[in-house]
C-alpha cells in the first residue's frame, strides 16, 4: 500500500516538473520582467543590479532550479499588477474558491449520483425522462449563461438571493469562511449551482450509462438468479461496479470545477482565485498566472492520486501481489 | 451530378437522417443560424457598426412585442441604440468564424501530429503522447486562457489588438488538438500494419507519401466526427473567453461579447440585451452538437 | 421415477418478444416435466430456445420477452405469474441457476465467501457466522483446495474451472430442489469439462437435486441425463429416456443430430450432417418447423404443426408417428 502511494507520487513528478518548466518559461521569457519591476526610469547599472539580484544572468537550469526551490516554499515573486507577493494574493483568495468548489462538488455528487442510479434503474419512468431532458440542457448550456439566467430569475426578478460577492465572512486564522453567516450561505447558493450544474448532469449521465451497462452483466443476472433482494442487487452489486469508471470521471471533474470556477467567479464577482487569474490574464500579470498554473497542476495531481487510491480500495483486481491462484 | 444526388438520397446516412426528427430539427436550426450569420451584412435589418445610423434616443428599447417596443427593432436595442437582432447576426458571424477556424486549426495540427506519432512511433510518439496526456489533464478552457494570457504578455498592446482574433483562434486551437491527435494516432496504429501499407512500403513509396496518400484517407473518418462535435465546443470556448473579456476585441463583438456587455444591464431590467444573444448561442451550439451526435452514431453502428 | 408427482411442470409455454417488426415467438407450446432428483437434458442448436426455457423457469426472461401463454408449476404451484418479490424468494431457494461463463458470473468486487454467505443468509435462517462456516464447507464440497483460506479470495484469483465450482456452490448452497444449469461447461477447457460435469452429477445425486441441464454437447447429455428433450426452433421435437433418444431417435431431426456425433467405437468416413440451417424466429415455416430440412417430409408436414405424439419409446413431434397417417 505504502509502496503503491510512493510509486504513484513518483509517477506524477514528471507532470509537475513539466508544468513547472512551462510556468518558469512564462515567468522568465514572456515580456520583460525586469523592465516591469523597475518601472519607467532606470539606469543600466540599476538594471544590471536587479538582473544579478534576481539571478537572471545565471544559466537556464540554475534559474529553473531556483524557481522550483522557491515554488516549493510558496515563493512566486511579486504580482506586476498589484505589486504584492503572489503567495499572499493566492492565500487570500483560496478559501473563497475552495468553499465554492466544495459546495459545487458536493451538490454534483449528492444529487448527480442518486439521479443517475434512478434513471438507470427505472429508465422508462416519466421522472427519468424528465431528468434526462434536464441533463441535456445542463450539458449544452455554457456555465456563464446558467449563471446569468439564475441571477436574472433569483436575484433580479424574485430578489431572494444575492447576485455577487461572498456576503459576510468569518475569519478563522488565515482562513475566511462564508459558511458561518446567513448572508455568506445565501451568497453561496447561486454560484454553487452554476458551477455544479454541469458536473451534476455529467455525473448523472455517466452513472446512468454505467448502471445500464452493469445491469446487463452476467453477474447481476446471476445475483438475481440467486434470489438476492433488489436492494442488494442494485446498491450492493450494481452500484459498486459502476464506481470505478465513475470515480475516474468524477475525479477529473472535481479538478475541472476548480478551473471552471474562473467563469463562475467572473459572473458572480466571487473574490476567489479564478477571478484573480482572469484579472491577471487581462493584465498579462505573468507571476500570478504561472503560480496559478502550478497550483492547478498540483490540485490535479493530488486528485489523480486520490482517484488511484480509491480504485485500489474499490477494485480488488488492482491489488497486485495478493493473489494466490491466478489464472 | 444527378446520379450523385440519387446515390446520396439512397444512402444509409440520409435514411437515418430522415428517421430522426431531432436531427432534422437540429439541421434546420443550424442552417438558420449559419445562414443568418454568413448573410448578416445583406439581410440584417440594421448595421450595428454604422455609427451614423445609431441614435441614442433609440437606446434600451425592449423587444417589439412589448408595449414600449418599436417595430423596427424586433428584439429591442442595447445601451447605444443598436438593434439586438442585427448585433446577434453579426456576432454569430464572428463566433462561427472563430469556432470554425479554431476547429480547422486544431484538426490540421492534431491530424499531422497524430499521424506522425502513430506512423513514426518511437521517441516522437512517446513525446507527443506525453504532451497530450499532460494537456488533457487540464480543461481546455484553462489551456486556452493561459495561451491567450501568454500571447497577450508577449506582444505589445497595439500589435495584440490588431491580431486579437487570430490569438483567440490560436489559443482555442492549441487547447483542442490532443483530441484529434489521439484519434488519428489510434487509427494510424491499426492501419500501418495492414497489408496495403506494408505493400506500399515494400515497393519503396517514401514514408511521407505513404502517410499522406495511403494512411490519411483511411483514418480521416473518425476525425470528421470529432471535428463536428468539436465545433460546438470551440464556439462555446470562444464565447466563454469573450465573456471573460479576454477573447475577441470589442470592435468585433461575438455572441460572448454581446452577452458580457448585456450582463451589465441585467439589474436595471434590460434583460433582452443579454438573453437573446444567449439564446442564439445555445441554439447554435446545441444544434451543432446534436448533429455531431447523430453523425457519430450514424457512421458508427457499433455505438448504437 | 415416472410415478412420483413431478417437481417441475412446464405446460404449453409460449414466450414472445414484441419487436418493431412484429412479435417473435421464441418458445411455442413447450411442455415437459421434471421429477424430483431427475436430470433432464435439453439439447438443440443455438437459438433453439434451450436457454430461453431456463430463463423462463427462473423468471428472468430478458425484457421485452414475456410469457404469453402456458404455465410453469413447481410442486404443483404456479410460479410463472408470481410477483417479482415472491419469485425472488423462490430463486436460489427453490430453483438454483448455473450460468455459462464462470468468468463473468461472479461479481468481481466481492470475495467468494461473501457471495456465498449473502446467498445463504438471504434464504436460510442463519446468521453471518454460521453462513461463513457453511460457505467453507461448500467450497470444500465442490473441491476447492484449502477452502478455509480461499474463502476470502476474489473471483479473479481463481481459474475458470475453479470459478465454475464456486458458481455450483452458489447455486446449491441454499439447497434448492431444482437446478437450471445453462451450458455449465461450454466456456471451460475441454480437460476441465468432465470434472465439472462429474461434480455436478455427484452433488445433484447426493443432495437429491433435480436438474435441467441445457447444453449442445451430446456427450454430456449421454453421460449425465436421465431423460432428454431435443429442441428445434422454439419447440420440443422429441423427448424421452436418454438411452432411447441417443441410440434410437424417432424424430428425423434428433436422428440427424445424433448422427452428427462421432462414435468412439468405430471409424466412419463421414459424419452425417443436416443440410441447411435452423430458421430464424421471424421466418418459421408453416407446419412442422423442420419440414424444409427433413429428409422424410411429406404433404401434411407442410400444412399442419405436429404435437408431441407417442412414438413408442419416446414422444416426438412428428407426423410419421401419427396413427392416422398412412406412410408412403
Amino acid at each position: 500500500m505504502f509502496a503503491f502511494i510512493i510509486s504513484r507520487i513518483l509517477q506524477s513528478l514528471p507532470v509537475l516538473l513539466a508544468v513547472a518548466l512551462i510556468s518558469f518559461a512564462m515567468f522568465a521569457y514572456v515580456g520583460d520582467p525586469v523592465a516591469i519591476m523597475l518601472g519607467q526610469d532606470y539606469t543600466q547599472a540599476q538594471r544590471d543590479a536587479l538582473v544579478a539580484d534576481l539571478g537572471l544572468d545565471k544559466p537556464f537550469w540554475v534559474q529553473f532550479g531556483t524557481f522550483v526551490g522557491n515554488a516549493v516554499q510558496g515563493e512566486f515573486g511579486l504580482s506586476y499588477r498589484l505589486s504584492r507577493p503572489v503567495a499572499d494574493l493566492i492565500a487570500e483568495r483560496a478559501p473563497a474558491t475552495l468553499e465554492l468548489a466544495f459546495c459545487a462538488a458536493g451538490l454534483a455528487l449528492l444529487v448527480g449520483v442518486p439521479m443517475g442510479v434512478y434513471t438507470g434503474l427505472y429508465r422508462n419512468s416519466w421522472l427519468s425522462r424528465f431528468f434526462l431532458t434536464f441533463s441535456l440542457i445542463g450539458v449544452s448550456l455554457p456555465t456563464f449563461l446558467i449563471g446569468i439566467l439564475l441571477i436574472l430569475v433569483f436575484a433580479v426578478w424574485l430578489g431572494v438571493l444575492p447576485s455577487f460577492g461572498r456576503g459576510d465572512t468569518v475569519r478563522l486564522g488565515w482562513w475566511t469562511t462564508g459558511f458561518l453567516t446567513w448572508t455568506g450561505v445565501k451568497a453561496l447558493v447561486l454560484p454553487a449551482i452554476t458551477l455544479g450544474l454541469f458536473q451534476l448532469t455529467l455525473i448523472m449521465r455517466l452513472v446512468r450509462a454505467e448502471m445500464l451497462e452493469v445491469l446487463r452483466t452476467d453477474y447481476i443476472k446471476f445475483a438475481r438468479a440467486r434470489g438476492l433482494p433488489n436492494r442488494v442487487v442494485h446498491f450492493g452489486h450494481a452500484l459498486k461496479n459502476t464506481m470505478v469508471p465513475v470515480i475516474t470521471i468524477v475525479g477529473l471533474q472535481l479538478g475541472a470545477i476548480i478551473a471552471f470556477a474562473i467563469v463562475t467567479e467572473t459572473v458572480f464577482q466571487w473574490p476567489g482565485m479564478g477571478l484573480l487569474f482572469i484579472q491577471s490574464v487581462g493584465a498579462a500579470d505573468i507571476p500570478v498566472m504561472s503560480a496559478y498554473l502550478l497550483l492547478i497542476a498540483l490540485v490535479f495531481v493530488t486528485i489523480n492520486l486520490i482517484v488511484d487510491l480509491l480504485y485500489y480500495a474499490v477494485d480488488p483486481r488492482l491489488r497486485i501481489g495478493r493473489g494466490k491462484g491466478g489464472h | 451530378m444527378a446520379a450523385a444526388v440519387r446515390r446520396f438520397l439512397d444512402s444509409d446516412l440520409w435514411f437515418s437522417f430522415t428517421r430522426s426528427p431531432v436531427t432534422v430539427v437540429s439541421a434546420i436550426v443550424a442552417a438558420v443560424c449559419i445562414l443568418g450569420a454568413v448573410l448578416a451584412p445583406w439581410i440584417a435589418p440594421h448595421n450595428p457598426f454604422d455609427l451614423a445610423s445609431l441614435n441614442l434616443s433609440d437606446a434600451f428599447k425592449p423587444p417589439a412585442w412589448d408595449e414600449e417596443g418599436a417595430r423596427e427593432y424586433l428584439l429591442g436595442t442595447d445601451d447605444q441604440g443598436r438593434d439586438v437582432l442585427s448585433a446577434i447576426m453579426y456576432g454569430a458571424r464572428v463566433s462561427l468564424l472563430v469556432g470554425l477556424s479554431a476547429t480547422i486549426f486544431a484538426t490540421l495540427l492534431g491530424v499531422t501530429l497524430g499521424l506522425l506519432a502513430g506512423y513514426v512511433g518511437g521517441a516522437l510518439d512517446s513525446l507527443l503522447m506525453r504532451i497530450c496526456d499532460i494537456q488533457l489533464t487540464f480543461p481546455s478552457i484553462l489551456v486556452a486562457l493561459l495561451v491567450d494570457g501568454v500571447v497577450r504578455a508577449a506582444l505589445p498592446r497595439e500589435v495584440h489588438d490588431q491580431i486579437a482574433l487570430f490569438v483567440v483562434i490560436f489559443a482555442i486551437g492549441i487547447s483542442e488538438w490532443p483530441k484529434f491527435a489521439r484519434t488519428v494516432r489510434g487509427s494510424t496504429l491499426v492501419e500501418r500494419n495492414k497489408e496495403y501499407v506494408q505493400a506500399a512500403r515494400v515497393i519503396g513509396v517514401p514514408r511521407g507519401r505513404i502517410m499522406v496518400s495511403h494512411v490519411l484517407p483511411n483514418v480521416i473518418g473518425p476525425v470528421l466526427v470529432v471535428a463536428t462535435l468539436n465545433l460546438g465546443l470551440a464556439i462555446l470556448a470562444e464565447a466563454t473567453l469573450s465573456f471573460l473579456g479576454v477573447g475577441v476585441p470589442p470592435t468585433q463583438p461575438s455572441l460572448g461579447t454581446l452577452i458580457r456587455i448585456g450582463n451589465d444591464f441585467l439589474f436595471s431590467g434590460e434583460w433582452w440585451i443579454t438573453i437573446f444573444p444567449g439564446v442564439a448561442l445555445i441554439a447554435m451550439v446545441l444544434s451543432v452538437n446534436l448533429l455531431g451526435d447523430w453523425l457519430r452514431d450514424a457512421l458508427n453502428p457499433k455505438l448504437r | 421415477m415416472s410415478n412420483t408427482p413431478p417437481l417441475l411442470e412446464v405446460q404449453n409455454l409460449r414466450v414472445e418478444f414484441p419487436t418493431r417488426r412484429g412479435t417473435l415467438v421464441a418458445l411455442d407450446d413447450v411442455s415437459f416435466s421434471i421429477s424430483p432428483g431427475e436430470v433432464l437434458g435439453v439439447v438443440g442448436e443455438s437459438g433453439a430456445g434451450k436457454s430461453m426455457t431456463g430463463a423462463a423457469i427462473i423468471g428472468l426472461l430478458e425484457p421485452p420477452g414475456r410469457i404469453a401463454r402456458g404455465k410453469i408449476l413447481l410442486n404443483g404451484k404456479r410460479i410463472d405469474n408470481l410477483r417479482y418479490e415472491q419469485m425472488r424468494r423462490i430463486r436460489g431457494k427453490e430453483i438454483g441457476a448455473i450460468f455459462q461463463d464462470p468468468l463473468t458470473t461472479l461479481n468481481p468486487l466481492y470475495t467468494v465467501g461473501r457471495q456465498l454467505a449473502e446467498t445463504m443468509t438471504t434464504h436460510l435462517p442463519i446468521g453471518p457466522g454460521e453462513a461463513r462456516k457453511r460457505a467453507i464447507e461448500w467450497l470444500e464440497l465442490v473441491g476447492i483446495p484449502a477452502a478455509a483460506q480461499r474463502i476470502d479470495s476474489y473471483p479473479h484469483e481463481f481459474s475458470g474451472g475453479m470459478r465454475q465450482r464456486v458458481v455450483i456452490a452458489l447455486a446449491l448452497c441454499a439447497e434448492p430442489k431444482l437446478i437450471v444449469a445453462d451450458e455449465p461447461t461450454t466456456a471451460l477447457d475441454v480437460s476441465i469439462q468432465a470434472q465439472v460435469i462429474a461434480l455436478l452429477k455427484t452433488l445433484a445425486r447426493e443432495k437429491g437435486t433435480a436438474m435441467m441441464l441445457v447444453t449442445h454437447d451430446m456427450g454430456v447429455i449421454a453421460e449425465t441425463a436421465d431423460r432428454v428433450a431435443v429442441m428445434y426452433a422454439g419447440r420440443i421435437a422429441e423427448i424421452g429416456p436418454v438411452r432411447e433418444v441417443v441410440k434410437h431417435a424417432n424424430h428425423p431431426y434428433s436422428a440427424g443430430l445424433m448422427g452428427s456425433i462421432p462414435p468412439l467405437d468405430r471409424r466412419v468416413e463421414r459424419l452425417a450432417q443436416i443440410d441447411g440451417a435452423m430458421p430464424r424466429l421471424s421466418a418459421i415455416p408453416k407446419g412442422c418447423a423442420y419440414n424444409p430440412r427433413c429428409p422424410q417430409v411429406f404433404d401434411k408436414c407442410r400444412e399442419m404443426r405436429p404435437d408431441l405424439i407417442d412414438a413408442g419409446t419416446t414422444r416426438a413431434a412428428c407426423w410419421l408417428f401419427d396413427t392416422e397417417v398412412a406412410r408412403g
